[in-house]
């Protein structure tokens, strides 16, 4: 995919020093009597862009899926924004209102229009006036393009603008960290670009990402650091070009050259 | 293909779209292909059409043109000389006020009359979509005022009616009306607790739909009737029709309950993750994502229902509450106009599919409005 790629490498705005802004520590996961997250660890920076690899199974979706509490944790602690996920319902609501989250398969609201799927949040959760919040949803909807679907109901769009319009509708709420779970997995090959162009856009603000992605050419151009699972655990973690060049571990190669070879 | 019709071809821009044969097209396409397409459809169609023709005729007659519509101070022998070749409709306008409104005094039918009219106008609103705010609630809560105020009476001057002499088409809209406005809020609430994963609200929602739905409503009438005061203190007395009514909304809750619990179930899980992803509250993504998409996907279900139920209300005259189908029965009892069943039925009927064929109407309305969204 690097080649249809347009921009250039967007330069890190995340620094050593800038407080963590999502803390994994030691966390494990069961799906009954499967071991899906073994002793997971990782820290990301305030405006650091990291993105999770991995053959399907390895618990990428699921360790996002844990950070916005989607999925509980059995052991190990993850904070997000200095707030520790636990059982506390307001520490979630804190949690979940910081944290935007994009999917696979999109899940707009099919009964609202794209506008509505916007303002929803923003103004029964952050409590924000309607005409404000209308505001924002079309700031937003320029920003990824689409404002001229703000009266139309997903079911009219295709699947790249419902993507790109589910971007904005989680942008909406303001949030300081942005998941992202193969956000592109779902979509026919020239939508793709797209949707891409959007979230680079979105890490050249300066924006904090998760991105659980198979776009190699996407974790090149904006990630700050590339983690790789497998089975559950965190096998490597580097800079793009030490992942993509010199991989350490077998499994890490393995798994690059049977993507180069898919593409 | 030769090089002669390959290059008139090129020269002929685009072949203007031809005509359908006319035989496909039209009303005389429309009967041969679903009519006369072979010669056994032709042979069933003709059949039915025989058939249907001489049932229709053989009704009209019996309906209207040997029909007698009224006979002077019951004297009902005329229409026993027709033998049943033509309809008595002496019957109904001899007995249509009681049929209407059963024992209530006479010279106070205009209330019970003036209740119904209340109650198609309250349907009538209601099913207007302009009209879904929640001011409708005020509505409801002040026609349904109104409407006890009038068929009780004892203020503004109208003389008392005690519950016992209530009878016919109010006692059916209350029940339906009542039981279905209380039964339907109630239904979500136990769908949406069976689905809960807090245990102790599941499981006092499973065994509410399994315990209510394993018994057949005649024995919660009977139990609401008969049992129920056994358990009230000594002087204490619920009224009958409000007991009968309680175990109407309890039960055909437990039913409703099921439909819409189909509708949750269908919802894919994305819609419930995206709803907490965004930091929805549970009543929030209840009341904003889940219900109005669940309840648009069971309008099917739920409208056969609702009418099942508004049938239902006829089993009431087992615990002899008078309702519509009682009354109409009671009318004919005495001596003078027995045997003229079928014609008191048939009206009590035509009454009953009035109001069953509006909401099946309504509901297909309403499923084309709500799920415009779907079509592209």
């Amino acid at each position: 995919m690097s080649e249809t790629m347009t921009a250039e490498y967007v330069a890190s705005a995340a620094r050593t020093d800038a407080p963590p802004a999502i803390t994994l520590d030691k966390v494990n996961k069961w799906f009954g009597a499967l071991h899906v997250l073994r002793d997971v660890s990782l820290q990301v920076a305030q405006g650091e862009r990291v993105v999770v690899c991995g053959p399907s199974g390895s618990g990428k979706s699921t360790m996002i899926r844990c950070i916005n509490r989607l999925e509980t944790h059995q052991e190990g602690r993850i904070i997000v924004d200095n707030v520790e996920l636990s059982d506390d319902v307001r520490a979630l609501d804190a949690i979940r209102r910081e944290v935007g989250m994009v999917f696979q398969s999109f899940n707009l609201f099919p009964h609202l229009t794209i506008l509505e799927n916007c303002t929803l949040a923003p103004i029964w959760v952050r409590r924000m006036p309607k005409a404000e919040a209308e505001d924002l949803a079309m700031h937003y909807l320029e920003g990824v393009k689409s404002p001229e679907q703000a009266k139309k109901y997903p079911g009219q769009l295709s699947g790249g603008q419902q993507q790109r319009v589910a971007i904005a509708r989680a942008l909406c709420m303001k949030p300081r960290i942005m998941l992202f779970d193969e956000p592109t997995s779902a979509l026919d090959p020239e939508m793709i670009k797209e949707v891409l162009d959007t979230m680079i856009g979105l890490a050249a603000d300066g924006m904090t990402m998760i991105c659980v992605t198979h776009e190699m050419g996407f974790a090149r151009t904006v990630a700050d650091r590339v983690v790789f699972m497998d089975r559950g655990e965190i096998v490597e973690l580097g800079t793009p070009t030490e992942m993509f060049e010199r991989p350490k571990t077998d499994r890490l190669q393995m798994f690059l050259s049977q993507i180069l070879r898919g593409h | 293909m030769s090089d002669i019709t390959l290059n008139s071809a090129a020269t002929v821009p685009e072949a203007a779209p031809r005509k359908a044969p006319v035989s496909q097209v039209g009303i005389v396409g429309w009967l041969r292909t679903n009519l006369f397409s072979s010669w056994l459809s032709t042979a069933v169609t003709l059949l039915l059409a025989y058939l249907i023709i001489r049932w229709a005729v053989g009704f009209v007659e019996w309906a209207f043109i040997n029909a007698i519509w009224s006979v002077p101070n019951n004297q009902t022998q005329a229409c026993r000389d027709l033998k049943g070749t033509g309809a008595c409709w002496a019957v109904i306008t001899e007995k249509h006020r009681f049929m209407l409104f059963g024992t209530y005094p006479y010279e106070e039918h205009w209330r019970p009359f003036l209740v119904c009219l209340l109650f198609v106008g309250l349907y009538i609103v209601s099913a207007m979509r302009r009209f879904w705010r929640w001011e409708l609630a005020l509505v409801w809560v002040a026609t349904l005022t109104v409407i006890g105020v009038l068929m009780w009476g004892g203020v503004f001057g109208l003389t008392y009616v005690p519950q016992e002499r209530w009878g016919g088409l109010p006692i059916t809209l209350i029940l339906a009306t009542f039981g279905l406005a209380f039964a339907f809020p109630l239904a979500i609430l136990v769908a949406l607790g069976r689905r809960s994963s807090l245990p102790a609200i599941k499981a006092i929602c499973v065994l509410y739909v399994e315990l209510i739905r394993g018994v057949p409503l005649i024995s919660l009438l009977f139990m609401a009737s008969v049992m129920f005061p056994l358990f009230l203190p000594e002087g204490m007395n619920i009224d009958k029709l409000l007991r009968a009514q309680i175990a109407i909304i309890l039960f055909a809750a437990a039913y409703l309950a099921e439909v819409v619990r189909a509708g949750l179930q269908a919802l894919p899980k994305g819609q419930y993750e995206a709803a907490d992803a965004l930091g929805l509250s549970y009543w929030q993504k209840t009341g904003f994502i889940i219900l109005p998409q669940a309840l648009r996907l069971v309008i099917p279900p739920l409208v056969n229902t609702f009418i099942g139920f508004f049938k239902d209300t006829s089993l009431v005259l087992i615990i002899g509450i008078f309702d519509l189908l009682t009354a109409g029965k009671t009318a004919i009892i005495e001596p003078a106009w027995q045997g003229f069943g079928v014609e008191v039925y048939v009206t009590i009927g035509a009454i009953y599919f009035v109001f069953c064929f509006a909401m099946s109407k309504y509901s297909q309305n309403l499923e084309a409005e709500l799920n415009r969204h779907r079509r592209r």
